[in-house]
């Protein structure tokens, strides 16, 4: 490996993680001052642990997650079957855009457009109107995963079965199935983990009754650095890489997303 | 051969109805709200649709619509001004993405292969962690008394402390930090499968590493340079965490706009209008990311 190539990779990843090791470092300091060291202490995490309203908000945000990523799941694996297996049908364009595009629309757009939508048809806002939003803007990054899987299959495995008598849907929950299963749950862990993180498009739709996570973290971030935000970020950092290990080691393969 | 296109048709209708419900209509009513005016009710615009009406409630209902909100945007010089800024960050941050993105994947496509899988792995857990998060440490970097100040002052390097947080330097640096595994990843996916014989070849033909990188391995490449650059452009134009928590009060970006329009000032149609042509500036892009994004997503995921 060259001398160039080691520089770029080591700039590039001292880039990516110096702001994060700052932060996890931090979140053990006695100081409450973010540039002064007061010596190690897990002060920070029992200040956490005593902090009402932020618990309640991480709950709220777990059920928002698991039931947004397993709706998420079922329409992006849906999406996936429809693009890669069964050909070409009318209004295969938009059908693509509609499955892609909420992934790089702006979340601003998302989240105004659907709560204009849910005032307009009077739903009311809160925790199911955000459970609705995560699971469309989650539905495109199954959608990716779970292609990407089908493409790579053999399919005739699938046309063996099919030869030798089996129903389509018995091809579909007999050999594909399982075969995308690792993905299919690489994708439930992806949209659960966006979800997990989304502030823009819940702040829109959330309205006053359900705050989230990352709405509470925001409002106290605005206040300025404060080591119990630190404590908090440390322990989702932590659950995130859980999540990337399992769903890396699902895939078998060598990344996801 | 009809039960199988019928077992189709079952496959796409529930992604179908549920996209075209809570993302193809919405953009509708948005539309539709950016026309009406602002008023103090719940809900808060007028005219509200009333659909016992009949045609008749249909004809006063379309009369009251008007392109007021679009006239006060193009008549104002700050919507104006969030509008360019919007465009000029996102581009600025895309070239700077680019070229540093660039740099890194051609570096992890070049490493040992036994240490690629860890390196990709890298890149993608920053993706998968918290973006509020990840933004709001840098707030500890850059601020007056932060890290970055610290290092610099003991060093000797500057006299004073710099002004970084609240600056569009500071945004410029989220914006490339925040973006970078969505620039890198397509990009490594492409130039991690080149042909090597193509740049052994163009050695052999007297080409330096140089030349060889300018004109087989980046040509080669333009496909993950293209999808990388609208999955970071798209959504940059509108971000909001960014130049909200690391910009000054004088940044002005669309996003930001639309959101004290709605939170702040409660006017939800001229926040729908901000929307809209928030959408109008990206949606050249989508289109482009559409055709895109099966074959990078499909890269990208594996």
């Amino acid at each position: 490996m060259s001398a160039l190539t080691r520089t770029a990779l080591g700039l590039g990843l001292a880039f990516l993680y110096a702001p994060i090791l700052v932060l996890v470092a931090y979140s053990f300091n006695a100081s409450a001052l973010v540039t002064v060291w007061g010596g190690f202490s897990t002060r920070w995490y029992a200040t956490l642990i005593a902090d009402g309203p932020l618990i309640a908000a991480a709950w709220t945000s777990l059920k928002v997650a698991l039931a947004s990523a397993a709706i998420a799941t079922g329409l992006g694996t849906l999406a996936a079957l429809a693009l890669e297996r069964h050909g070409r049908f009318a209004g295969r364009g938009l059908f693509t855009g509609l499955v892609y595009a909420p992934m790089v629309m702006p979340e601003v757009i998302t989240g105004l457009s659907l709560l204009l939508l849910f005032v307009g048809i009077g739903l009311d806002r809160g925790l199911f109107a955000i459970v609705v939003a995560h699971a469309t803007f989650g539905t495109g990054f199954v959608a990716v995963i779970v292609a990407a899987r089908l493409r790579g299959l053999d399919r005739s495995l699938e046309e063996a079965a099919a030869d030798l008598g089996a129903a389509p849907a018995r091809v579909f929950a007999s050999v594909t199935l399982p075969l995308i299963a690792p993905s299919v749950a690489a994708g439930f862990l992806l949209a659960f983990t966006l979800s997990l993180d989304d502030l823009v498009i819940a702040s829109f739709v959330a309205g006053p009754g359900a705050t989230t996570l990352p709405m509470r973290l925001y409002s106290q971030v605005r206040l300025g650095v404060n080591p119990e935000i630190n404590a908090a970020s440390t322990l989702l950092l932590a659950t995130a890489g859980v999540l990337v290990l399992t769903a890396t080691w699902l895939t078998g393969r060598r990344t996801v997303a | 051969m009809t039960r199988s296109r019928l077992l189709d048709a079952l496959v796409r209708l529930p992604p179908w109805l549920w996209l075209s419900a809570f993302f193809l209509v919405p953009f509708a009513i948005t539309l539709k709200i950016s026309l009406s005016e602002a008023a103090t009710a719940m809900p808060p615009y007028l005219p509200v649709l009333d659909w016992k009406g009949g045609l008749e409630g249909w004809s006063t209902f379309l009369e009251a619509l008007h392109f007021q909100n679009y006239e006060t945007l193009a008549g104002d010089a700050l919507y104006r001004d969030a509008a360019l800024s919007s465009l000029a960050f996102a581009g600025t941050a895309t070239a700077i993405l680019a070229g540093v993105g660039t740099a890194l994947a051609y570096a992890m496509a070049r490493a040992p292969s036994r240490w690629q899988p860890l390196l990709v792995a890298l890149v993608v857990v920053p993706f998968w962690t918290s973006f509020l998060i990840r933004v709001y440490a840098w707030i500890a970097i850059l601020k007056p008394e932060g890290l970055l100040n610290a290092a610099l002052l003991r060093l000797g390097l500057i006299p004073a402390p710099l002004e970084i947080l609240n600056t569009q330097g500071a945004v410029l640096i989220g914006l490339v930090y925040a973006y970078l595994p969505f620039m890198v990843l397509p990009l490594y996916a492409v130039m991690s499968r080149l042909d090597p014989t193509l740049r052994e070849a163009a050695a052999d033909l007297g080409a330096g590493p140089t030349r060889v990188f300018w004109t087989v391995t980046l040509p080669l490449s333009a496909a993950g340079l293209r999808a990388g650059a609208l999955l970071c452009f798209i959504p940059m134009c509108g971000e909001f965490i960014i130049p909200d928590l690391l910009g000054g009060s004088d940044t002005l970006m669309l996003g930001r706009v639309l959101w004290s329009e709605f939170f702040s000032n409660r006017d939800w149609p001229l926040a729908s209008a901000v929307a809209v042509v928030l959408l109008v500036l990206v949606v050249g892009p989508i289109v482009l990311f559409r055709g895109d994004a099966r074959k990078a997503g499909a890269e990208a995921a594996r």
